[in-house]
């Protein structure tokens, strides 16, 4: 039993910090992405006197910029809700871990690459985790007592909400395909039969589009709006708790990956080379690193995609969501289950 | 106009076609430029960046930047103290002072004594040069003008001068050769008086 536990936290500390080591080169990522885009060669200087190439260095000068930066807190904030709101920001995202499958689970697995194995309402518990995170937005932006900050704050609480429906409808085809909440379980039914993204096309479509709504990303980063609302949300906020926030937003990209690759790219899976049923070391490694690289390409379609389209108006924003995707979610829905019933069931 | 003018054509926005409702051809288009544009600058070195102070940014030439004072072929300053750059200048920055030319100088009255352009008042909109009726003043590449104090940022004749030996082998004076006479000029211009 104690031994458990003591693995449990092992992979808590080792999940919790290759994610934020990994946020922290997101970032420059995300610039250097930026940069090629728009033409330009983005940041290659940091480290160079070290013989670093490419500027690799960057995310550490960055680090150190936010941790070193005086911490200003307005004077007409409400302080216990302004402290809490980045705390709540990065713990939500981060607790969505617990249980995402970082590569294969199961009895006959050497070891089980998630925090919490075998839990059978994972999804759900995903889902409870990313509404979560708009408490910390809404509250950043109440606490702040800026109008910006709280009109940011506002289209964010309306926007997760609004998305949220679609984003668990979206979904639920594939749950009831596979028969199952648990991710492991998702994986494993894809790993037989094919991949998510080919039995459900639609489902797959919804979950990109509401997903980029719950990160708060391009075409749907409305609670930030720089041109707008100055900076939205985090207006008021400087030095880490302002990383805290960015922080939680690049958790949120990588869980979405995540997700995704779970629910629709069928995980660790690599058709017709590696199955559940192979259990070992060799092929441990090699299905993580097949989901991490699934997942990185992922991520850079997320860059990929903010670099393309424009911020979507208020309005259209809410159109998208009520009038287009969520009939879309529900007759999706409706059909999956019919097909599901009439002929998985008479099998 | 009143809102019922016959007159008044109303146009309609274009009817978007289906895919274009649907927006996902649309988005893929959208994604294939800016995936040429990161391939492009990943893969081919197309980024139309400059890595500054190791690779310097030639302008186009008719870039506006820090004034020069012209010499002609006696290396004498060409400036004739006529003071129409200082009148056409729109922020004021010109301060001349001018004064009889020396008896070696037969081609001209006047000389500027003193020429000072105050390179933090300027707006770099070429003005001067336009008005120059013998080419004395240009305005070069030079876009990196920094200084510690507003002082240094007042440039007087030498200054003027010296920037007019720093850039004349990599720009050249605009008009080599010294423009007509005055007397051809009003000439060729119907006088008011005829």
């Amino acid at each position: 039993m104690l031994w458990v536990a003591i693995g449990i936290v092992l992979k808590i500390l080792v999940v919790v910090s290759i994610a934020l080591g990994t946020v922290a080169y997101l970032i420059y990522v995300e610039r250097k992405v930026a940069a090629y885009a728009q033409d330009r060669v983005g940041p290659n200087r940091a480290g160079k006197e070290l013989g670093i190439p490419f500027g690799l260095l960057q995310p550490l000068a960055d680090g150190a910029k936010m941790v070193l930066k005086e911490d200003v807190i307005p004077g007409y904030v409400s302080r216990p809700l302004y402290m809490l709101a980045p705390v709540i920001a990065i713990v939500a995202a981060m607790i969505g871990f617990a249980v995402v499958p970082f590569g294969p689970v199961g009895p006959n697995q050497i070891m089980n690459f998630q925090i919490a194995p075998n839990i059978n309402i994972g999804i759900l518990y995903v889902f409870a985790i990313g509404s979560l995170a708009v408490y910390g937005i809404i509250l950043a932006g109440w606490a702040s007592n800026n109008k910006y900050a709280f009109l940011g704050a506002l289209r964010s609480s309306a926007q997760l909400i609004s998305y949220e429906i679609p984003l668990a409808m979206s979904i639920l085809g594939m749950v009831l395909i596979a028969g199952s909440l648990d991710l492991n379980q998702i994986v494993n039914w894809q790993d037989r039969r094919v991949w998510g993204v080919f039995v459900q096309p639609i489902g797959f479509l919804l979950f990109l589009v509401s997903a980029f709504a719950e990160t708060n990303r391009l075409p749907f980063d409305l609670p930030e709006s720089e041109q707008e609302l100055v900076g939205g949300y985090h207006t008021e906020y400087s030095a880490m708790k302002f990383g805290m926030f960015f922080l939680g937003e690049y958790l949120h990209v990588i869980t979405v990956s995540y997700l995704t690759v779970i629910l629709f790219f069928g995980g660790w899976d690599l058709p017709f080379v590696l199955d559940q049923n192979q259990a070992g070391f060799v092929s441990a490694v090699f299905k993580v690193m097949v989901l991490l690289f699934k997942v990185a390409l992922m991520i850079l379609f997320i860059m990929w995609v903010r670099w393309t389209l424009p911020r979507f108006r208020y309005d259209q924003l809410m159109d998208l969501a009520w009038k287009s995707l969520i009939p879309l979610a529900l007759v999706n829905l409706v059909a999956t289950a019919a097909i599901v019933q009439l002929i998985y069931s008479s099998r | 106009m009143r809102a019922d003018d016959p007159k008044l054509m109303r146009i309609e926005p274009p009817k978007l076609t289906l895919a274009e409702r649907f927006f996902l051809p649309q988005i893929a288009a959208g994604l294939g430029v800016t995936g040429r544009h990161v391939v492009g600058v990943a893969f081919q070195k197309k980024a139309i960046t400059v890595q500054y102070p190791e690779e310097q940014h030639v302008p186009s030439p008719n870039y506006r930047g820090v004034h020069r004072l012209n010499k002609d072929e006696h290396d004498r300053i060409k400036c004739v103290a006529c003071m129409l750059c200082a009148t056409a200048c729109p922020a004021h920055c010109i301060d001349i002072v001018g004064a009889s030319a020396p008896a070696s100088w037969p081609d001209r009255e006047k000389y500027p004594e003193s020429f000072v352009i105050d390179e933090l008042r300027c707006i770099y909109c070429g003005m001067c040069e336009e008005a120059c009726p013998v080419e004395a003043i240009e305005l070069t590449g030079l876009y990196d003008l920094t200084g510690l104090s507003r002082e240094q940022m007042i440039f007087d004749k030498t200054k003027l001068l010296s920037v007019f030996d720093a850039t004349k082998d990599a720009e050249p004076m605009k008009y080599a050769a010294p423009p007509a006479g005055p007397a051809a000029e009003t000439k060729m211009l119907p006088s008011p008086l005829d």
